[in-house]
């Protein structure tokens, strides 16, 4: 499977990452390099394969549902780009 | 032609713990902005979430409560979007392999038609924060406290057909989350939310294409929304158009659903194993030891309530309709010694939930204890006072003028029992209306009444009427 144009260009608004004009066909023929990889995987038969969740082979440990962190939105909002009454601000989001 | 109404639930149970589902802040309601987000909430680099054990039990108490099998291997995934409330740049929240798999559920309509109602999954994920507008001129302010919190999302087979249905459907997984403690289920903070995805068709045909209705806070509107969605692509398809797939809001005060977003990026999460995360595995002694804590579940309790007190199907209903309802009356039963159950009923559910309501509370936080008013039931048994009396040491009970007991003698409120006082209203009563007892003699038997009332007046309601009665027709023969 080989990717266009048009597919880059919608990939690019969906992944939010801005691809300039003339990378267009770089990046398309970079992404068709890596879905022929998947292509060459397909052909493995992974019926009654349990997909693998994590490269380890353990289990999740689990905590305490005990409070332990304390307040420290100062400290976190000092090295925000931007905050305001406690709040991070971000660009206007209007839905 | 007729059109055929599919609708599926997915349901936000906010999950009742005291630290967040992967980090150790605090999920208190309404705290100070920010206050609540850690660096792992806040998606901080190099952070490490570790997974709340209090989410595995509940879960499990769910599955089990649905009948549904258990996820003995269950995984976290990433869901990718971007949104300024969500830091980290993905939910996670579980895909393929969700901790509880398929269940069902038994929902009882208006006119007592049962239908059971699929439930395909229910899957552990973290809220988003809250974005705040007007805080700054042209910007957006971000409150992570949310960012975090444990919820189950609960996701029903598309098996509801009307929207009765769907809110037949809500309400009943809104009184078992709250039976298990699971969850609080408070509806105006958000602990307990109802996305309604509904469609229309013609019988036999594929599903039509569904809009999703969001953030709807109460079971009134939900049953509103949907119908006024089910009409509106109904009247769309009819003159032509075609339903797309979105996200609607509902607008209560002009009774219609607006869009929301399209979802015309048909948006790819690009879901993968989170590997944060590792597999959490459940065995059968886990989910033996969950089951072992499970409480009695509201449609045992309703049918005990009727095979055990002799209580109406009606009376049942209501004293089952929260599990504090009904401990407060299992209380109350026990504490007045079980003398007569249908008048602690009577009581449930007409003065007490009379007075709830009035005053906007919970059962929990009821002034008057289940102890308080088995003190006044108490000594309605043991005729101290009369059932109208209770009405007015209930009020005074209400307002925290003390028990019973206090009240009936600071006001002087006992029942008048002595023969010889009754004796002398009645005579005074009869002597002061010779007109009347002319008239009951000649055969106006129905004159009965009015002296009892002349005798309670004169009394201050505080004479026996049993007592009063009984005199009367003696003396009046």
């Amino acid at each position: 499977m080989s990717l266009g144009k048009t597919e880059v260009e919608y990939i690019s608004r969906l992944t939010q990452i801005e691809v300039q004009e003339d990378a267009v066909e770089g990046v398309a023929q970079k992404l068709s390099n890596i879905l022929e990889l998947f292509a060459q995987m397909e052909a493995a038969d992974t019926q009654d394969i349990l997909p693998m969740a994590h490269p380890l082979d353990a289990v999740q440990r689990l905590r305490a549902d005990v409070v332990t962190e304390i307040d420290q939105h100062e400290k976190l909002q000092a090295i925000a780009p931007a905050a305001a009454e406690a709040h991070y601000l971000v660009p206007q989001v209007i839905e | 032609m007729s059109w055929e109404v599919v609708i599926g639930l997915e349901i936000h149970a906010q999950l009742t713990t005291k630290s967040k589902i992967f980090s150790g802040a605090s999920t208190a309601y309404g705290a100070a902005p920010n206050s609540q987000a850690c660096p792992i909430d806040i998606g901080m680099p190099g952070m490490l979430p570790v997974l709340n054990q209090a989410v595995i039990g509940k879960s499990i108490l769910l599955g089990l409560a649905l009948d549904a099998e258990i996820g003995k291997r269950s995984v976290f995934d990433r869901k990718n979007y971007f949104y300024p409330d969500l830091p980290k740049g993905y939910q996670t929240t579980q895909f393929e392999f969700p901790i509880v798999g398929q269940g069902k559920m038994e929902i009882e309509l208006e006119d007592g038609t049962k239908k059971i109602i699929g439930v395909t999954r229910a899957h552990l994920e973290e809220d988003a924060g809250k974005s705040v507008h007007g805080l700054v001129p042209g910007q957006t302010g971000v409150d992570l406290n949310r960012a975090g919190t444990p919820l189950l999302e609960i996701v029903s087979d598309p098996d509801m057909s009307s929207a009765k249905e769907a809110v037949a459907y809500a309400k009943k997984m809104h009184e078992l989350v709250q039976y298990l403690g699971i969850c609080d289920g408070n509806m105006q903070e958000g602990s307990f939310r109802v996305d309604s995805n509904v469609s229309v068709r013609r019988p036999g045909e594929p599903l039509g294409t569904r809009a999703e209705l969001k953030n709807i806070n109460s079971f009134r509107f939900i049953e509103k929304a949907i119908e006024i969605e089910i009409e509106r692509q109904i009247e769309l398809i009819e003159s032509g158009g075609t339903v797309v797939q979105e996200t609607r809001l509902y607008d209560a005060d002009n009774d219609t659903t607006r869009s929301m977003r399209t979802k015309e990026d048909a948006n790819d999460y690009r879901y993968f194993p989170c590997p944060d995360l590792l597999p959490v595995i459940i065995t059968d002694e886990d989910i033996e030891a969950v089951r072992a804590t499970m409480p009695e579940l509201p449609d045992a309790k309703r049918a005990r309530f009727v095979s055990e007190f002799g209580l109406s199907d009606y009376d049942a209903a209501v004293l089952t309709s929260s599990r504090a309802m009904a401990e407060f009356f299992e209380q109350l039963v026990t504490l007045t010694d079980a003398k007569d159950i249908k008048l602690c009923a009577n009581w449930m559910t007409s003065g007490f939930s009379a007075a709830l309501n009035r005053d906007g509370l919970s059962v929990e936080k009821s002034p008057v204890s289940a102890k308080g008013l088995a003190g006044m039931i108490v000594r309605i048994l043991d005729n101290s006072i009369s059932g109208k009396i209770a009405k007015q040491v209930f009020d005074a009970m209400w307002k925290g003028e003390g028990t019973a007991d206090e009240i009936i003698e600071a006001k002087g409120l006992k029942q008048i029992t002595d023969t010889g006082a009754i004796e002398a209203l009645v005579d005074e009563v009869l002597a002061n209306n010779p007109s009347q007892v002319e008239a009951y003699k000649a055969g106006q038997t129905k004159m009965l009444g009015y002296f009892v009332g002349q005798i309670m007046k004169a009394s201050g309601g505080q004479a026996n009427p049993g007592q009063v009665n009984q005199m009367l027709v003696a003396k009046l023969k």
